[in-house]
């Protein structure tokens, strides 16, 4: 963390200003240029509203180029501002004070200040707002625009990481008064001014001349961003030189490409990992040792080995990954081992059990393959799974949350406080597991109001500690983040692990060669 | 000329019907499919209330006949509806942006096709044409039997694999083509032609066989005819008697595959769009059944349905004025 504490930056975000301004020069980054990239995940349904934002094609042209938010994650995981300068909390971390940039403007001229911050987060709200940023934005009570450029905002409880939710890519900050016209056409503060956006298909933008960042960030002249959802297309289009870079390299492929002399390959552990959720209020999964029993039935390394291909890592029944800061990667490795899944079944009054586990493709990329290895494995453990393949479409309406066992996927969260309120706190509508757990939903809520760094990392250290021991979701892995680049582009040491293409921001972090 | 239009008249009002048969499959098949829009869009965070509250927003609450019935009626009133994918967000904002609707969205689309489907053609149907006559004139030879195994192979290999074929020798190993196909609007006509002249070869292979047997069979068919045997007694030579004497009377036929394959370049070239990237009408027919985009689907349809009715049309007529026994009867 470059000896800033997390403390520290936490309670005076004005560190965080001087960091990012000063921006640690790396090496004299070159200016001008265009970058071309071969991206995944786009839609025909795609548009600048950041509400509606899940996938990369978006968050890379919106976030990653077009669009500001309040903060940013850096490609070392360290929070710092992007158009709040600095912000500050109150001892309890209920009330947060955030400075804005001065001088900062839209793209169609407008002044950046206080309004666009309350009405841009205002979209969220509202009974039928189909926002994913609902419930951080929920979580604030009030508003209150001090000064121009200085927003308070008020939380319904204290929480810690408040000014991490700022940088969610749903987050994006629009114009007041012009949002309708922000979202259209695409206007926000960010270093990059949209020329041409057709959904699904291609989006262009061009430096924007006078930006904050200045000469930080933001090197290239134009950015263009192609939609190429197919593999081999976009594997095809790097080899011709077609584009500067692709996401989401075909594992099988993945040779042909390290061959390639003019080509690197950029390989990142994050928090995305791939999950066997069980809902522990549904028999039999809601005793224990059933549950410790499956968790010594699977074979972790083999998963990573064969679903991908060695591209990841093991996983200890925890959603808390390298990417997070109280990662606690020091917890031992649960481990394959079937005499002790025969042991915990017959705690559980067993000799065998039969079980139905729902799999689809939907989940991730092998799962059904996944859950036939699993259903090999724990064969010797006395487990005996029937996979059932479900059919992709609605299977996260028809399958996930309503089967007792199933495959699921989640690409994680900045934070554990995110996370875990995300998906394992009692009641929330994620809470893939029907996890309700006392002592951690005792330690959720003390961890989310402290501020106290070393205090944190002994709560969320034995948080983990409970998920990996009595946890209702298997982890068995985490898959990395690859993807490739030619050597036109000069990429930074460090990339960005939380999201794919250097946090979707290779627009502005990435320069010519 | 009265009783040739007599028929095109019939034709078109049987299209029309046969249009609307084809409505009424196609609304129920996608209606079978499970799964919606709602809970498409939503994915993960399909929670009861989102879905409940963009199926209101959409009218999808609505029993199906009332919906086939509302969308039935826009159509004839030329209203193809609301495309839900941008819908969507315009809900979200009370506005139109003014590409909402389903014929903003699919008309750059299906421009895009005719534009592959006429390089294509322009490619294609000379070149099976000369190849199935010179196939025919030179029948039982090394030639003819060559042509016929590269085209049939071609034929019988998987559209996506030609492509990459071509790929690897025009665009990887000899960088003659662009492997990607990214057209925009407002592309000057050269570049265009260059970025999308790697799908229309993939296209042509594909295509091509089909045209040029026809062609061979027909002339060959013909050449049988005491007509033809006259010709020849005159001593006309092998080419001329193809050419000036049996081609005009096997034009009925090649037309007809013509007019066949032409349908099949506007409507089945989803694979090929997808491996070069080209932004068709076939991939985002492709999206909008994955997302279930029920009026662009429909929409979709209705032209290819159309564009097959029309192709077949033509094609009949041009076998009637091509033939002069047709077009006079007695």
């Amino acid at each position: 963390m470059n000896g800033i504490s997390r403390r520290g930056l936490l309670k005076t975000g004005a560190a965080a200003g001087v960091l990012s301004l000063s921006g640690m020069p790396l090496r004299a980054q070159t200016r001008g240029g265009k970058l071309t990239a071969g991206l995944s995940g786009a839609n025909t349904t795609d548009s600048w509203d950041g509400r509606t934002h899940s996938d990369l094609f978006m968050i890379a042209s919106a976030q990653g180029t077009v669009f500001d938010s309040l903060t940013e994650i850096a490609a070392d995981g360290s929070l710092k501002g992007e158009l709040a300068e600095s912000w500050e909390a109150s001892a309890d971390a209920k009330t947060w004070t955030f400075n804005l940039r001065q001088g900062v403007t839209f793209h169609n001229g407008k002044a950046f200040g206080a309004d666009d911050v309350i009405e841009s987060l205002q979209m969220h709200l509202g009974e039928e707002s189909k926002s994913a940023a609902k419930p951080i934005v929920e979580a604030i009570t009030e508003m209150t625009k001090i000064t121009d450029h200085q927003v308070q905002f008020t939380l319904a409880a204290g929480n810690a990481d408040f000014p991490y939710l700022m940088s969610d890519y749903h987050i994006l900050i629009f114009p007041a008064g012009q949002i309708e016209e922000g979202i259209a056409k695409g206007i926000g503060t960010g270093l990059y001014q949209v020329q041409a956006f057709d959904p699904g298909v291609r989006m262009v933008a061009t430096r924007y001349a006078d930006h904050y960042k200045g000469d930080s960030a933001g090197f290239f002249d134009e950015i263009e961003y192609i939609a190429i959802n197919d593999n081999t297309a976009r594997m095809n289009a790097l080899m011709t030189g077609q584009v500067d870079a692709i996401n989401r390299i075909d594992f099988k492929t993945e040779a042909l490409l390290r061959a390639n002399p003019a080509l690197r390959i950029q390989e990142v552990t994050g928090n995305q990992h791939y999950s066997f959720p069980m809902l522990t209020k549904t028999a039999p999964f809601d005793d224990v040792n059933v549950r410790q029993a499956l968790k010594y039935g699977i074979n972790r390394q083999e998963m990573v080995d064969k679903i991908l291909l060695g591209h990841g890592q093991v996983g200890n029944d925890t959603p808390i990954g390298p990417a997070n800061q109280y990662y606690a990667g020091d917890m031992e490795q649960l481990a394959y081992d079937p005499d002790k899944a025969k042991f915990h079944l017959q705690q559980a009054g067993l000799d065998s059990i039969n079980i139905d586990l729902s799999a689809s493709n939907a989940a991730f990329e092998g799962a059904v393959d996944a859950a036939q290895l699993f259903q090999a494995s724990a064969a010797a453990g006395g487990i005996n799974i029937n996979v059932v393949q479900e059919p992709s479409d609605g299977y996260w309406s028809n399958v996930w949350l309503k089967k007792p066992f199933c495959a699921c996927y989640w690409s994680g969260r900045a934070t554990e406080d995110w996370m875990f309120s995300t998906a394992y706190e009692a009641g929330v509508p994620w809470n893939d597991s029907q996890w309700d757990h006392p002592r951690f939903q005792e330690l959720l809520l003390t961890a989310r109001a402290e501020l106290d760094s070393d205090k944190r990392r002994e709560q969320y250290g034995e948080m983990q500690q409970i998920l990996r021991d009595e946890g209702g979701v298997l982890i068995p892995m985490f898959a990395n983040y690859v993807q490739a680049v030619n050597n036109r582009i000069a990429t930074p040491d460090t990339v960005g692990n939380l999201w794919q293409m250097d946090n979707g921001r290779m627009a502005e972090r990435w320069s010519i060669a | 000329m009265g009783n040739v239009l007599t028929i095109i008249l019939q034709r078109l009002l049987l299209g029309v019907l046969t249009l609307l048969i084809v409505s009424v499959v196609i609304f129920t098949a996608v209606n079978l499919l499970p799964g919606d829009f709602a809970q498409n869009i939503l994915g993960q965070g399909a929670t009861p209330d989102a879905v409940a509250s963009i199926r209101r927003d959409l009218g999808l609450d609505q029993p199906p006949i009332t919906r086939y019935f509302d969308w039935l009626g826009g159509v004839l009133r030329g209203d193809l509806g609301t495309s839900f994918a941008q819908a969507n967000f315009a809900s979200f904002t009370g506005t139109d942006s003014g590409a909402t609707t389903v014929a903003a969205q699919i008309a750059p689309r299906f421009a895009n096709t005719m534009f592959l489907a006429m390089v294509t053609a322009a490619i294609a149907v000379p070149f099976s044409i000369i190849l199935g006559i010179l196939a025919a004139l030179y029948r039982n030879t090394v030639f003819d039997r060559a042509t016929n195994i590269f085209t049939l192979s071609s034929i019988s290999s998987p559209e996506f694999f030609l492509a990459y074929i071509l790929i690897l020798f025009l665009a990887v190993l000899n960088p003659i083509f662009p492997s990607l196909s990214n057209i925009f609007e407002g592309m000057a006509f050269s570049e265009r032609l260059e970025k999308s002249m790697l799908p229309a070869l993939t296209l042509t292979l594909v295509v091509t066989a089909h045209m040029m047997r026809m062609t061979r069979a027909a002339i060959i068919n013909l050449l049988a005819s005491p007509y033809i045997e006259m010709a020849r007694l005159k001593g006309l030579s092998p080419m001329r008697v193809i050419v000036k004497h049996a081609l005009p009377n096997a034009l009925a036929p090649i037309i007809n595959v013509i007019a066949l394959n032409l349908a099949y370049l506007i409507t089945g070239v989803v694979v090929v769009e997808v491996v070069f990237v080209y932004p068709g009408i076939g991939q985002l027919f492709v999206d909008s059944v994955k997302i279930r985009d029920i009026p662009v689907v429909q929409a979709c349809c209705l032209i290819f349905a159309a564009a097959y009715i029309l192709l077949n049309l033509t094609a009949d007529i041009l076998s009637i004025l091509s033939n002069p026994r047709l077009r006079h009867p007695k």
